[in-house]
């Protein structure tokens, strides 16, 4: 006889028809791995169609969501090219441009004439102080009421003057994008094909020829849209021109366009600050220059350091108080440390109550309470944590080892001595660590609470980006965020480490 | 000076072990009041700076403590009820001030979902529905970023990284985002759930991974399987519970987040409870805190049910 543990066939078939239970899935189990995968497919469908997540996505404005991800890295200069119907021109950028307030960039190139030519200006707009502002928006308003009354057109004057304009402007973006504009055309350049449009300096362009791939038109005479990319867009409208010229880096980081520091390079700035004359005459250059980049009005450095601060704070103050208060709590909520049954379920109720009802409405609460700001962040973190932390203490204690305890007892100590030296070496290490980790993961969820108003970096996240256009303030909160996160991620971690050993992660 | 505070009987032995422990326990001390100064300092300090930085001072603000829950008093205790359920209800002068019926969903011609009803089950939903998402990447993440599966070191990194980024990037950034794009409605809601929960979920899953019992994987890698295989029949049915539970208990939290993301423009009963409050209406407002409450607390209590019978007690701990 060999002994051997292989089985001839014969014996195998032997064996599987004997307990079949053993090598084969039972049904009811097969069925129920299809059953629980079918679930979840018809649920997955359900969900698509409850939320009509096709229809949303299919109106989705996709082109959005790239110049909004453009705008975490980079910025716009927008020049924009008034035409009038006598095919002079004029330049305008935008309010607060990031170039400052006498922008001259080496990108526009500009010929100038000085030529005798009549303006019209409308009644309306013809007292204002400013001539030049006013002219500015002169050119839609008759291409507007061009059917409609005439009482408009009787009321605008029409003067003849003599002025230095433009006659033709070239914008490079790179190498091989440009538009140029003079005689009433537009020349758009990109990707080697040449694009032409008319524009009569009123309200209709007209393209020479096929649209070329990178650019579209609704309807016949409406504004072009030219997408150049990356690099930016441009829209030709009959009277107006908007480039969208786009630039990697966030602009204005350090200094806003007021400031006396705007525009110089690292070398200079530090030059003015070491050895160059004071330009303010009550401060020195470096406060000035500290000054002015705390409360650039760009990027609100203080205000946003401020903020962050206030979500740090009430993370650590709220977990804090919470911890302490639930460390006597949960001697009470632990039923082999007090016996009586009611005390137990009365406080484990209570950690209940304070759980359940959410962080957000508590911050809702206390917003109320304590106005916005802050305290409020704190009391909900507190209130929302003291349940928790109870909750998790009292089980901790709960599972602690007896012999300490009797060993403790059994040689005459008094009750409080019996906790302080039979119970509390071996949770505390546990409590500590407990809340480490949530003061770890307040800080990440305190931006959230900021966000209805209960202090902290969320309201701040959350206003930059209702305007839409404030991204790279966004992308730089964010990464404040993600730092402060990651910092006190790694203090946690190394604290809980050293109090627990590995076994704590 | 530690000498004389030696006994007197100590052998020299004795006395040098008695001098070591004391000069320990000294400055054990020493750390202990300097931790406890620093901490304090900085409790102290952080006091200061959220009351100075607050809207109103805390001392100030104290006697505001119950405002809200003062505001929140309804002029009739029956009026919760119909505002929950979308009953009509006669203002003091007779008129329909607030006309609770106006927010029914009909399914019927007869047969209505209270407006605040409707909207919980969405939030509900939105919170199932990303925590499915976000567990289905985790469970595909987890296998990549695990020591013990994925011997190279750079996909790991790569993907813990890309879990961390997740798990801390702000929900309400996520959201925003969204809303801009898709304008208001509950899927930015779902997409900023569901990116943080995989981050969060994928973490606790490849912990659970990285401690599973490597025997089996021993076999099917004797018998040649492939890594989908070793995964799928090796690991999968060992870990399948622990990661229920934290499917579980990630349920919970989500069902608190998305009331939460909602109140920030992302559909749901949050939007409806801070329009609520910023109108001022007490019973409209009690009714949904009643709802989230009662909603919360049976999530909780029926998710903590099923896990402790999937699991046992063991998988109590935390998720964040």
């Amino acid at each position: 006889m060999t002994t051997t543990t292989r089985l001839n066939p014969m014996e195998m078939d032997a064996i599987a028809s004997r307990h079949p239970d053993l090598l084969k899935s039972s049904t009811s189990s097969r069925v129920r791995t299809a059953a629980i995968a079918g679930g979840v497919v018809a649920y997955l469908i359900f969900s698509w169609w409850f939320f009509s997540i096709g229809h949303v996505l299919g109106n989705a404005n996709w082109g959005i969501a790239g110049t909004y991800l453009a705008d975490w890295v980079s910025y716009e200069v927008r020049p924009e090219i008034h035409v009038a119907p006598d095919r002079t021109m004029r330049l305008n950028y935008q309010r607060n441009s990031p170039l400052g307030p006498n922008p001259n960039p080496d990108w526009v190139e500009l010929d100038r004439q000085t030529v005798t030519r009549q303006v019209a200006i409308p009644a309306s707009t013809a007292q204002a102080v400013k001539p030049k502002a006013s002219s500015s928006f002169s050119f839609m308003a008759p291409g507007s009421a061009l059917g409609g009354t005439a009482a408009a057109e009787t009321q605008n004057r029409v003067e003849t003057r003599t002025e230095d304009v433009l006659t033709r402007v070239v914008v490079t973006y790179d190498r091989s994008t440009r538009i140029e504009i003079a005689d009433g055309l537009v020349k758009a350049t990109h990707g080697g094909d040449t694009f032409v449009m008319t524009v009569d300096g009123a309200d209709t362009v007209r393209p020479q020829g096929q649209l070329p791939a990178w650019a579209t038109q609704k309807r016949p005479g409406e504004k072009i849209v030219l997408a150049f990319g990356a690099t930016g867009w441009a829209e030709v409208e009959g009277d107006e021109v908007s480039v969208r010229n786009r630039f990697f880096g966030w602009a204005n980081f350090l200094f806003d366009t007021n400031s006396p520091f705007f525009g110089k390079s690292y070398g200079e700035v530090v030059a003015l600050i070491t050895s160059g004359e004071q330009i303010d005459p009550t401060r020195s250059n470096l406060s000035l220059a500290w000054n002015n980049i705390l409360y650039n009005a760009e990027w609100q450095h203080l205000d946003v350091w401020t903020k962050l601060l206030q979500t740090v704070v009430m993370a650590f103050v709220g977990t804090l108080f919470a911890s302490l208060i639930a460390f006597p709590l949960c001697f009470l909520a632990a039923r082999n440390i007090t016996p009586s049954f009611l005390t137990n379920q009365v406080v484990k109720r209570f950690f209940d109550f304070l759980r359940s009802v959410d962080m957000f409405i508590w911050a809702l609460f206390f917003t109320r309470a304590f106005g916005p700001g802050p305290l409020a962040g704190i009391s909900a973190i507190f209130f929302t944590d003291t349940g928790t932390l109870g909750k998790l203490y009292s089980e901790a204690l709960e599972n602690i080892d007896d012999k300490q305890r009797e060993g403790v007892k059994s040689v005459g100590a008094t009750p409080l001595a019996v906790q302080r030296f039979g119970v509390l070496p071996q949770v505390l290490p546990v409590f500590a660590s407990q809340a480490l980790y949530f003061w770890e993961s307040n800080t990440r969820s305190a931006t959230i609470i900021g966000a209805v108003g209960a202090g902290g970096i969320g309201l701040k996240l959350w206003e930059a980006m209702r305007t839409n256009s404030d991204w790279e303030n966004v992308a730089y909160m964010v990464l404040l965020i993600l730092l402060v996160v990651f910092i006190f991620d790694s203090i946690s971690n190394a604290c809980r480490s050293r109090l627990m050993g590995s076994k704590a992660h | 000076m530690a000498t004389s505070l030696l006994p007197r009987h100590l052998s020299d032995n004795g006395a040098v072990i008695e001098r070591h422990w004391q000069e320990l326990s000294s400055r054990r001390r020493l750390y202990s009041w300097l931790g406890s100064g620093v901490l304090l300092l900085a409790l102290s300090g952080s006091l200061w700076f959220a009351n100075d930085s607050n809207a109103g001072k805390f001392f100030d603000r104290l006697p505001h403590f119950f405002d809200f829950v003062g505001d929140l008093a309804p002029r009739d205790g029956l009026e919760i009820f119909r505002a929950m359920f979308d009953l009509p209800s006669p203002y003091d002068d007779g008129s329909f001030k607030y006309n609770y019926p106006e927010g029914r969903l009909y399914l019927t011609e007869s047969i209505y979902i209270p407006e605040y009803v409707h909207k919980m089950l969405e939030t509900v939903n939105i919170a199932i529905f990303s925590t499915v998402i976000g567990t289905a990447f985790g469970f595909v993440l987890c296998f990549l970023a695990a020591r013990n599966l994925m011997p190279n070191p750079w996909i790991r990194g790569i993907v813990r990284r890309i879990m961390e980024v997740l798990r801390a990037f702000p929900e309400v950034v996520i959201a925003g985002f969204f809303l801009a794009i898709l304008s208001l409605g509950p899927i930015p809601a779902i997409a900023a759930v569901s990116i943080h929960t995989i981050g969060a979920l994928g973490k606790l899953f490849y912990e659970v991974v990285e401690n599973a019992d490597m025997k089996p994987d021993e076999g099917l890698r004797a018998a040649g399987g492939n890594w989908i295989e070793r995964v799928w029949f090796g690991m999968v049915p060992q870990v399948l519970p622990n990661f229920t539970s934290y499917f579980l208990l990630r349920l919970e939290i989500n069902v608190r987040a998305s009331t939460i993301i909602g109140a920030v423009g992302g559909g749901g009963i949050g939007e409806l409870l801070r329009l609520s409050i910023g109108q001022g209406h007490q019973a409209k407002t009690l009714a949904i805190v009643l709802l989230l409450f009662a909603t919360i607390f049976a999530v909780d209590q029926f998710s903590a049910w099923l896990r402790r019978r999937l699991v046992g007690e063991q998988a109590f701990q935390l998720a964040q």
